[in-house]
């Protein structure tokens, strides 16, 4: 949301500041102030301007979350061997320690920055800036940003990504998009992953998993895949196709994206005027 | 535990605001927290002493108000109540719908003390 506009006043908020709301004033003399500015907006200043990085080099940068060992790594190795080469990829990592993703995809010959958190469960904007200065961003089409293994923090923190791509393993359980509603409903894309694990997992639906993200208003596509087996993976690989091909497009009337669940706010601010 | 990180944001901003009006104290901070904003206002309490020890805001009461998760259908056209996980038409049940609220995190307001000038209101 935007901190000028006005937009982030919304139906359930406006009526605490209008004349005579009761945000309006004090009753013990002291200043009243109104202000109304997320609680991020140092974080979505840089995410503005991460996203102005990507878009002055025509570049789509995404965002991968999912909570730990759900497949992202191995969905970005089996997405850049499936490439070869076609199009030119650099890959920011983020993890609390080790260099060991950052190395695999290196190991693919692709740059990968590593952003070590430390103890902080997500990555934000400035820390996504501060990878962006070690990677040189001429002549790439895509930026990878895959966050921390987390189910929560990280859907709240836009770093300047276009797209946010949410994994769900088949081990993980298929009602996940109910249990972290927040999360799933960041999605611009689901993926469910390791679907060659189906065949000796029985409690696993994939239509349950899609209801369940449905029922979150997400009218996302909804993508099984198995990085390890292939199966489904050019499906992944047609979407990224489709998505680089359309922000091209934007780029060229001057438009940008931000990820899905954003653009509410700014509706919400037409209708009001 | 990113309600620290959130808590520190909000106070630079509290800070900045406050510097702005020449105030010597903030006396209240007043949020407003969605549902689906993933700030739990709980949390978000437990860090504030900690991310405002030694500020201006040291002393200040921390406000949370939370918003009712409301959905607009894009099919019907009514607007009701939802849950976090459940964001459907509360009258036809389809699943177009749009959030009219509920995934706010804002810094609604400020109470500030300035003991230089007249208190005034805004």
């Amino acid at each position: 949301m935007c901190d000028t506009c006005g937009c982030n006043i919304t139906h359930g908020n406006e009526h605490l500041i209008k004349p005579g709301g009761k945000l309006s004033r004090t009753g013990t003399g002291n200043e009243a102030v109104t202000v109304l500015q997320n609680l991020l907006s140092e974080n979505d200043h840089a995410a503005k301007h991460n996203r102005e990085h990507f878009d002055r080099h025509g570049i789509l940068a995404i965002n991968l979350m999912s909570s730990p060992g759900s497949g992202k790594t191995a969905l970005l190795e089996a997405t850049l061997d499936a490439l070869d080469g076609a199009l030119n990829i650099a890959v920011v990592e983020g993890d609390l320690e080790t260099e060991n993703d950052a190395e695999r995809i290196r190991a693919r010959g692709v740059p990968a920055v590593q952003i070590s958190t430390g103890s902080a469960c997500h990555l934000d904007a400035h820390m996504v800036h501060d990878a962006l200065h070690h990677l040189s961003l001429d002549g790439l089409d895509i930026v990878f940003i895959e966050n921390v293994g987390n189910l929560v923090c990280p859907a709240s923190f836009d770093l300047g990504q276009h797209h946010n791509v949410t994994l769900l393993s088949v081990t993980e359980g298929d009602d996940k998009p109910a249990k972290y509603p927040v999360m799933f409903r960041a999605a611009d894309l689901m993926l469910l992953t390791k679907t060659d694990l189906l065949k000796v997992l029985d409690d696993f639906d994939l239509a349950k998993a899609e209801a369940c993200l449905r029922k979150l208003a997400n009218p996302a596509p909804v993508i099984p895949l198995s990085a390890r087996q292939g199966d489904g993976l050019n499906h992944w690989l047609d979407w990224l196709q489709q998505q680089l091909a359309a922000h091209r497009q934007r780029l060229d009337t001057g438009e940008t994206r931000r990820p899905a669940i954003q653009p509410d706010g700014i509706r919400l601010h037409a209708q009001h005027g | 535990m990113h309600e620290l990180a959130i808590c520190q944001s909000m106070l630079q901003q509290v800070e900045q605001i406050a510097q702005e009006r020449q105030a010597t104290a903030v006396i209240r901070i007043t949020v407003s927290i969605g549902p689906l904003s993933g700030v739990e206002a709980h949390l978000l309490s437990q860090a504030f002493p900690l991310a405002a020890a030694g500020s201006i805001a040291r002393d200040a009461e921390l406000v949370i108000e939370t918003l009712p998760v409301r959905v607009k259908c894009e099919q019907c056209g009514a607007e009701t109540e939802a849950r976090p996980n459940r964001l459907l038409c509360g009258t036809c049940g389809d699943y177009h719908t749009r959030l009219l609220s509920g995934d706010e995190m804002l810094l609604a307001s400020l109470e500030l003390t300035s003991e230089t000038r007249e208190a005034n209101h805004v």
